[in-house]
């Protein structure tokens, strides 16, 4: 596994303190991830980092010693804004965006706002869409029961269980289940109450060639929102991974790994 | 020593098997499933009727709340209530306590402010304007605030309030929450600069430390009575110290449930079923709709998850005994009821007792009964505690005349 390194940048007229993990050597990629922060999606970065230099900067207020800095940003424009000096200071130059979720929506929007900023995009069971007849879950009032489900195909699965693993250290558990918690009160800002912020009047313009990636057993975001995406985005493919959840890039990380490569090849 | 009448005005006629068919007292009961509206009709009245009840009776203060999109009180708007109240207190020396609109779900809050200004207007100046943030399900769920918001907007809206309140010419409000090119507002309270404010709080938020900053009251609504709420005063106490700030009683309010009858047997029987039916149907709320992510502020959210003293409480394995056992709800004779509570007024340091007379299921007139008893024979026992130290500075002005002392009723014979 290529060796990480963490990066803390000011940014923000010095208001917001991110850290980046850095790792691998390639084409750059940027990888944002989703309500539930960086750490559950480190396994699958640091499979990306075999062919590429990865970028994962963590959600404003999401970084240690830093938690009060999400109240810098005021609203979308503030976060795309802000996502285009986060790419600026890590000089990237139209580099591949890959996002999970909340943060493939935060992807979808910067591509959108800055078409020429982004190479080529990888969207993981975005939220930012809706359908009336099939409304997206509110992750951040599910219980521990219908969480499970709705997040994994698999709600006993070994993927499952590592996800909600907590630590039995008690200072430990502290940290893990503040950090799980404090990351969807982050990004939670931006989507609460219902995850559409008016991304529909703004996806015509993103220009990078897409490729749509979701669980087939999604229960936060049910799987025909593919296609709600693909008909969006001129040119977007579309790979449903039929035996994964919400979190396919931890659920079925093989797969996801390699449509990621086929993609970017 | 005040005592005032608190009132959830719940729904008291929910079926046998509401437990059963529903996981949360919040949110998810269906309105037609469990609910008839000319029953809620009458229980809004017989609200109002018990209030006004009490402030006859002689009780200091009435107080309201806000709550929404559930079966355990839903006064959504509690200044329609407070309306009702301040009009027929008229000429009695009774506060009309607001604990009370929550601001960070109203938009712009110089809505609750023009509310509370015609609510001590109405009343001559007997309002205590109390400013909840609103539980996290109330305001993020039925009202969309932003859960990582909804303080940062509290905040922001009881400066505009409270400068709206007295400012002696028009204003413009640019905050990051609200907008308001000119402000001028009609009417203002009588009281001014301002009413007294007092502000509920749970003990793990950060509230109590922006309370005792402010210098206003901290009202702990706990349902587990003064037994179980040293430790949140004594952290109440020492944060006073340590803000520098005098140990009047008064900069204290607590919540008690209370059911009073003429022996501790009879109130035991009586008593029961109401408990009962308000701990298993009315205060059941599972964590995922209160412990919302963003609700409690980064430092407090790491000192609940180090320690939170409710999180152990299973309600619905406990039953009557518990909860008079435990102290959750204060039964018994007169005699029972006020030595148990005089404990935890000089405990806690309590200058307002909020009395919770009306819980659960319980029918008016064991309300009324439960009111007239504990007016004839408790509270004579209780008012003047603190009165010969401190001043209630956060009480309005013009009730501060010293009632007369009703006579004290003699023990009863039959009293346990």
């Amino acid at each position: 596994m290529a060796a990480v390194d963490v990066r803390r940048i000011k940014l923000w007229q010095d208001r917001i303190d991110t850290e980046v993990e850095i790792a691998g050597s390639g084409p750059p990629l940027v990888y944002l991830h989703g309500p539930w922060g960086l750490a559950p999606d480190r396994a699958f970065v640091a499979r990306l980092a075999e062919r590429h230099k990865v970028f994962a900067p963590k959600f404003p207020g999401t970084s240690a010693g830093d938690p009060n800095s999400v109240h810098a940003l005021d609203g979308w424009h503030d976060l795309v804004v802000y996502t285009g000096e986060l790419f600026d200071r890590l000089e990237l130059d139209a580099p591949a965006l890959v996002g999970h979720s909340f943060g493939a929506l935060l992807a979808a929007e910067f591509a959108a706002a800055a078409p020429g900023a982004v190479g080529r995009l990888v969207l993981i069971d975005p939220v930012g869409l809706w359908r009336d007849d099939h409304p997206v879950q509110n992750w951040m009032i599910l219980s521990d029961a219908a969480r499970k489900v709705s997040l994994f195909a698999d709600p006993d699965g070994e993927a499952a269980r590592r996800f909600f693993e907590v630590p039995a250290d008690p200072a430990a558990r502290v940290d893990a289940l503040s950090q799980f918690i404090w990351a969807q009160a982050c990004t939670g800002k931006f989507v609460w109450p219902v995850a559409d912020r008016g991304l529909a009047r703004r996806i015509h313009r993103i220009a990078a060639p897409t490729l749509i990636v979701w669980g087939g057993a999604d229960g936060i975001v049910a799987p025909l929102y593919a296609q709600e995406f693909a008909k969006r985005i001129a040119g977007a493919r579309v790979e449903v991974i039929a035996e994964a959840g919400h979190l396919p890039q931890v659920e079925s990380e093989e797969r996801v790994v390699a449509a990621v490569a086929k993609f970017l090849r | 020593m005040k005592v005032c009448m608190f009132h959830l005005m719940p729904y008291r006629g929910l079926p046998a098997d509401f437990d059963q068919r529903y996981k949360s007292a919040y949110i998810d009961p269906l309105w037609f499933d469990v609910a008839d509206a000319e029953k809620v009709g009458e229980y809004y009245n017989a609200t109002l009727d018990e209030l006004l009840f009490a402030a006859k009776s002689g009780f200091h203060g009435l107080c309201t709340n806000q709550h929404h999109q559930n079966v355990y009180g839903f006064m959504a708007n509690p200044s329609i209530m407070a309306a009702v109240l301040a009009n027929g207190t008229n000429g009695q020396n009774v506060a009309i306590v607001q604990l009370g609109s929550t601001l960070p779900s109203t938009t712009p809050p110089t809505r609750i402010a023009e509310e509370y200004a015609m609510l001590d207007c109405i009343s001559g100046g007997r309002l205590v304007a109390g400013f909840p943030t609103g539980l996290p399900s109330d305001a993020t769920i039925s009202n969309g605030v932003v859960p990582i918001e909804q303080r940062e907007r509290y905040r922001e809206a009881l400066a505009l309030v409270v400068k709206a309140w007295s400012a002696r010419e028009i204003f413009a409000w640019n905050g990051k929450h609200y907008q308001l090119g000119m402000v001028n507002l009609w009417p203002r309270p009588i009281q001014q600069p301002h009413p007294p404010i007092w502000i509920p709080g749970s003990g793990i938020s950060g509230t109590a430390e922006f309370v005792v900053g402010q210098d206003h009251c901290f009202c702990h609504l706990s349902y587990y009575g003064a037994k179980n709420a040293k430790q949140v005063a004594e952290r109440y106490w020492d944060l006073v110290a340590r803000k520098g700030r005098d140990d009047n009683p008064y900069r204290f309010s607590f919540l008690q449930l209370i059911g009073v009858a003429a022996t501790d047997a009879e109130a035991e029987d009586l008593y029961a079923e109401h408990a009962e039916y308000f701990f298993h149907k009315l205060l059941y709320t599972p964590p995922y709709y209160q412990a919302i992510p963003g609700c409690l502020e980064y430092e407090a959210l790491r000192q609940a998850l180090h320690h939170n003293p409710r999180a152990e409480v299973k309600l619905r394995e406990l039953k009557a005994p518990d909860f008079f056992e435990r102290g959750f709800v204060v039964v018994g004779s007169p005699k029972t009821v006020r030595e148990q509570l005089l404990d935890g007024i000089k405990e806690l340091r309590m200058g307002h007792l909020l009395a919770l007379l009306h819980f659960g299921s319980m029918p008016t007139e064991l309300c009324k009964s439960n009111i007239d008893l504990f007016a004839r024979e408790v509270l004579p026992y209780l008012q003047d505690q603190w009165d010969d130290r401190y001043e209630d500075r956060w009480w309005p002005e013009r009730l501060k005349v010293k009632r007369p002392t009703a006579a004290k009723i003699a023990e009863p014979a039959a009293a346990s």
